[in-house]
């Protein structure tokens, strides 16, 4: 793991509580006391109704993808390496349940089999002993 | 702004290129095209009073230091990546028209072909890049690292929803190649594009190709701005600035949670815009879009107001936005076939159409065009000019 080269987020302030919450495999967003609207990035006060008073909400840890762009060409030096196979790779956009949209990539779909509106979960990968990046994995929709 | 209240007096270029490099340091680029700018306006550096900076490309101080300008009293930087000149050329307007400053020099360049690349810079240095850290923190980490991934989210959702399609993206590339075929400092001067070709170029950040993103080039460009009263002294021709505007997206550091996620900066400053000069999109006689990428000129032309959203695709089919279309767009053939001159280039292609200095590419009878720049997160600024 030591040999993780890609970019990892200053774990500081409320950035670092979010990925706190990853490194214990949860997802949690943070809820206005207030008015009740979830928001997502992390902020320290809430844009709807400006209530300062805030909790973090698990998440249900369920969404569908919203957006993504496939990296075909990876333009930044780390994510050319280690493997090959780092590229395409796939950013999506997921509408989480919550309402807030999280940004992750699939760990079970290669892109070309991405759809709109597809039903995702979260799933977590732990990339470095302190960092534990968000990731999705598909929903099958049982047979009927 | 007050309609009418400035003039650009004096433009200048260095002109643009790839390899080799410009051989010359990023501030030297700009001064070389400030001097260009001010002997046009019939000034020289003591007159400027007034510096308007591009963002991390140079310091007002050092500018003034080296022109000479012993008297300024007014200097800013616009924080809108790309939408800075344009923003920049309101700011002036209100300074010049305030009193704040007789005379304002804006300039941009870069070498953004010989130096560091935009996809280093923007991985390097977490305060440079648009969003900071929330890019920093979760962007980055899942491979979402340089600007045509960003804007990528924004085309595959607009695409999904009104159904634009690669062809009218390469409807877009084929138009700004056009025009550059009829500019002869232009760096694809020489080298045509056809739909086909386009459809051929490899995919860099699906949904767009190589052929969908602008060029990285080396070159600089600078603006004189100045009071109606004072541009009547100048030896040019001016160009009035009739109305102009600024404005961000909400949130304008994060791209991915926004409600209305085609809503842009433009799409708040453009009716500004247009109700300050007192004029409509229609009555345009050319548009210079900013051409980061094909998918962000059909989404301007749709936030301000050219045409409804969703209908942008459809405006910029068959030749619509080329010479002789229904809106000649990016004459000089824009970022993605004349040279990435960071949006200034632009104000400076409207100028020479209204003065009528554009050569082969002259609009006939051009006496009102617009402006458009786009930056960071889709920070949006539109000028409306004329004769």
């Amino acid at each position: 793991m030591s040999e993780y080269n890609k970019p990892l987020p200053a774990l500081e302030g409320l950035t670092k509580e979010f990925y706190e919450f990853c490194r214990k495999e949860d997802l949690h967003f943070q809820q206005c006391a207030s008015c009740g609207t979830f928001r997502h990035v992390p902020r320290e006060m809430c844009a709807q109704c400006n209530s300062f008073e805030w909790e973090w909400k698990k998440s249900t840890g369920r969404g569908t993808i919203f957006t993504w762009v496939v990296v075909n060409r990876a333009l930044h030096p780390a994510f050319h390496d280690p493997s090959p196979a780092a590229v395409p790779m796939a950013p999506v956009v997921v509408a989480m349940e919550e309402g807030v949209r999280l940004l992750g990539n699939m760990v079970d779909c290669p892109p070309e089999e991405l759809k709109m509106d597809m039903p995702v979960k979260v799933v977590y990968e732990a990339v470095t002993d302190e960092v534990t990046l968000p990731r999705f994995s598909r929903i099958k929709t049982p047979m009927p | 702004m007050i309609k009418d209240s400035a003039c650009i007096v004096g433009i200048g270029e260095t002109g643009y290129c790839r390899k080799p490099g410009s051989g010359m340091s990023e501030e030297a680029l700009q001064l070389k095209a400030s001097v260009v700018a001010l002997a046009e306006a019939g000034l020289t550096g003591k007159d400027i009073d007034g510096i308007l900076a591009f963002p991390n490309l140079g310091k007002s101080e050092a500018f003034a230091a080296s022109l000479g300008a012993e008297n300024l009293r007014f200097a800013a930087t616009i924080h809108m990546g790309g939408a800075s000149p344009v923003a920049s050329l309101r700011m002036a307007a209100m300074a010049v028209h305030s009193g704040a400053a007789n005379y304002v020099l804006i300039p941009a360049g870069w070498n953004g072909y010989s130096g560091a690349r935009v996809r280093e810079t923007l991985s390097s240095d977490k305060n440079s890049i648009p969003g900071g850290a929330v890019a920093w923190d979760y962007y980055m980490p899942q491979g979402l690292t340089v600007p045509p991934q960003w804007y990528a989210l924004m085309c595959r959702r607009h695409m999904h929803e009104f159904g634009t399609t690669h062809e009218q993206m390469g409807a877009v590339a084929v138009a700004m190649r056009k025009h550059a075929q009829l500019n002869p400092g232009a760096l694809m001067y020489g080298k045509p594009l056809t739909l086909e070709q386009y459809l051929a170029s490899p995919m860099l950040a699906d949904p767009y190709r190589i052929s969908d993103c602008c060029l990285e080039t080396d070159g600089a460009a600078a603006l004189i701005v100045t009071s109606v009263e004072r541009a009547r002294d100048t030896d040019k021709t001016p160009v009035y600035i009739m109305g102009a505007a600024a404005g961000q997206p909400y949130p304008a550091d994060e791209i991915t949670t926004r409600k209305d996620f085609h809503k842009t900066g433009l799409s708040i400053a453009a009716p500004e815009a247009f109700q300050v000069a007192g004029v409509a999109p229609a009555d345009m006689d050319f548009a210079q879009i900013y051409d980061c990428f094909t998918f962000e000129v059909i989404q301007q032309l749709e936030e301000a107001g050219f045409c409804a959203r969703g209908e942008g695709g459809g405006f910029v089919e068959n030749g619509g936005i080329e010479s002789g279309g229904h809106l000649p767009v990016n004459t000089h053939g824009g970022l993605l076939s004349e040279a990435h001159s960071l949006g200034i280039g632009h104000i400076v292609e409207a100028v020479k159409q209204l003065r009528g200095e554009a050569g082969e590419r002259q609009v006939a009878s051009a006496e009102l065009g617009v402006v458009t720049g786009w930056g960071d997160f889709g920070d949006g600024s539109i000028a409306i000019l004329r004769k």
